[in-house]
């Protein structure tokens, strides 16, 4: 137990009450301002309205936003899931020359700014490939976003592999199991939890992405966040923007409620 | 008996083949992301840096291929750039030491003070921004910072009033967008320090801030370093929040977005400054494990 006095400890107090006012109070502006009956927001907001909650929810842009902002994650987390498992079975389970470049390739695309992944990604796509005959079009998004969403399943993966027991598949190899066999019934199992967290974060990394898929996306498709973004230059129509962001805030609970849970079982086991 | 299950063993020629050959399963795990990642994404900074010798023309503003140093050398040169780069780079470590500063007192505080049920309350607290969105969080501090904002508001009665959009409000809101990053690595972290450590220090006469100071904090030094890779990178190369909560301020990503269309040489030459510190930040942090832990 760490003795502290009492000065010290509403010391920490005061640190930690900053730090989640500094975190909430943004949030809880945006919230009210979905609620602002006037076009501008700021703050204090002249008056209640529901008037851009109407707007927004019926918005065909916005839909087309979303729906492209779920496919588009959802395939690039498919793509990250398997390139992400296997690269970090690669690097747990063999020693080999060069296996530190790799862990550094895979860390790569999420450390390196946006910009730079976005700006190499769509030369390669509109300067090379494009006159080559072959259009990426709508999946130059989503290889863009699986490239940096690989990281995220394999931190995971290999993270729950180090603390697995290798004797079982030997033991299910000397019963008669070929690979595909064990893998699907002994070791899946083992580190799915690893995988599904992976996949999650995978996600929520894409659906929230914005800067690579300015550069990527082809003309005329938006994502989600591209759309709030063309939608903040619009002055009229701002607050619709601070609805969709309370909506987020709102669905962000979600995933947290699941994952808070997800580690109270791992540490109760 | 037994022995007939053994006899009856299905032949599996695919199984068999790959356990005796240990690199052909090396080479079958590793061919698809190695494919991918060397195929596509490092083939394709490679022929963006190549770009960077290039030149474009000022007149027809087409680029001609070839091969100078003269992005390189206005980069230097320029004293807009340069100061853009350094500027850049001391707000990526002020965002790194703050959001270290600030989460090591929280740790402290959730897992010492706290009691159990306002530990998982906290917990939840601070993981549930990470999934807000990015530009929910930028529009957020934008309404909170700017002119008529949130800050200006509260304090008004004292007279005081914000900093406004700049280079503050900048660093401001990168430490908000990355702070979860850096707070619950080191929050796991101090969740794992063994009590009787803290006996220890005590019994040989540490107070509470010693033992904080010289105990806990060496002791999460790989978490603060697995945070600050996050912090330092994706500060470094971010410009979005610059745009909407920095006023004129420009960061390397300003740079590379203005340029991006009119002289791509230009550009891919600035992007060599992040890639390069980023790759030293990299290998360094390498030779401590942290990669690791992320």
């Amino acid at each position: 137990m760490l003795r502290l006095n009492r000065g010290t400890k509403i010391g920490l107090a005061i640190v930690t009450l900053v730090v989640l006012v500094f975190m909430y109070v943004p949030m809880f502006v945006i919230i009210m301002n979905s609620f602002n009956s006037g076009k501008v927001p700021g703050w204090p907001i002249p008056g209640f309205s529901l008037e851009w909650w109407e707007k927004t929810i019926v918005n065909p842009a916005m839909h087309a936003a979303l729906l492209n902002s779920v496919i588009v994650a959802l395939v690039a987390t498919a793509f990250a899931l398997v390139l992400g498992t296997l690269a970090a079975f690669a690097l747990q389970r063999f020693k080999f020359f060069g296996q530190h470049v790799v862990n550094l390739l895979i860390v790569l695309p999420i450390t390196l700014p946006g910009i730079v992944t976005g700006v190499a990604l769509s030369n390669t796509f509109f300067q090379v490939l494009k006159p080559m005959g072959i259009q990426v079009g709508y999946w130059g998004m989503i290889i863009a976003h699986a490239t940096f969403c690989v990281v995220m399943v394999f931190n995971n993966v290999i993270a729950r592999l180090r603390r697995m027991n290798p004797n079982l598949e030997e033991a299910s190899a000397d019963l008669g199991a070929g690979i595909g066999q064990t893998f699907r019934l002994i070791t899946f199992p083992q580190f799915r939890p690893a995988f599904v967290a992976g996949g999650l974060l995978a996600f929520a990394l894409s659906f929230d992405e914005i800067v690579v898929t300015i550069f990527t996306a082809p003309v005329g498709v938006e994502t989600l966040p591209l759309w709030i973004m063309n939608q903040m230059a619009r002055p009229n129509e701002v607050n619709q923007v601070n609805v969709v962001a309370t909506i987020m805030i709102l669905l962000s609970l979600i995933p947290v409620y699941f994952s808070q849970k997800a580690s109270a079982a791992a540490v109760s086991k | 008996m037994s022995t007939s299950t053994v006899r009856s063993r299905k032949p599996r020629p695919i199984s068999t083949a790959l356990y005796r050959h240990p690199k052909g399963r090396l080479a079958a795990l590793l061919s698809l992301p190695m494919v991918w990642l060397v195929g596509v994404y490092i083939f394709s900074l490679v022929m963006m840096l190549v770009t960077a010798f290039w030149t474009t023309d000022p007149f027809t503003s087409r680029v001609k291929p070839g091969f100078t140093l003269e992005n390189f050398t206005q980069l230097a040169t320029v004293s807009a750039y340069s100061m853009t780069a350094l500027r850049t780079l001391l707000i990526a470590i002020a965002v790194t030491l703050i959001c270290a500063l600030f989460s090591v007192p929280l740790a402290v505080f959730m897992t010492q003070v706290a009691g159990p049920k306002l530990r998982a309350v906290l917990a939840v607290l601070i993981t549930l921004p990470l999934w807000a969105g990015y530009l929910v969080k930028i529009i957020g501090m934008r309404l909170v910072w700017t002119e008529e904002g949130f800050f200006n508001w509260f304090l008004q009665p004292l007279g005081i009033s914000g900093p406004g959009l700049g280079v503050l409000t900048v660093t401001f809101t990168l430490v908000y967008l990355w702070f979860p990053y850096m707070a619950i690595p080191v929050y796991a972290a101090v969740a794992q320090i063994p009590e009787n450590l803290y006996d220890a220090s005590s019994d040989l006469g540490a107070r509470g801030l010693r033992t904080i100071r010289t105990v806990v904090t060496p002791l999460l030094l790989p978490s603060l370093i697995a945070g600050s890779i996050f912090t330092f990178s994706l500060s470094l190369g971010d410009y979005i929040a610059a745009m909407y909560v920095g006023g004129s301020t420009q960061m390397i990503g300003s740079i590379i977005a203005q340029n991006i269309n009119l002289n791509p040489p230009l550009a891919a030459a600035f992007s060599f400054v992040p890639i390069v510190l980023i790759v030293i930040y990299l290998s360094a942090v390498r030779r401590t494990g942290a990669l690791n832990n992320l």
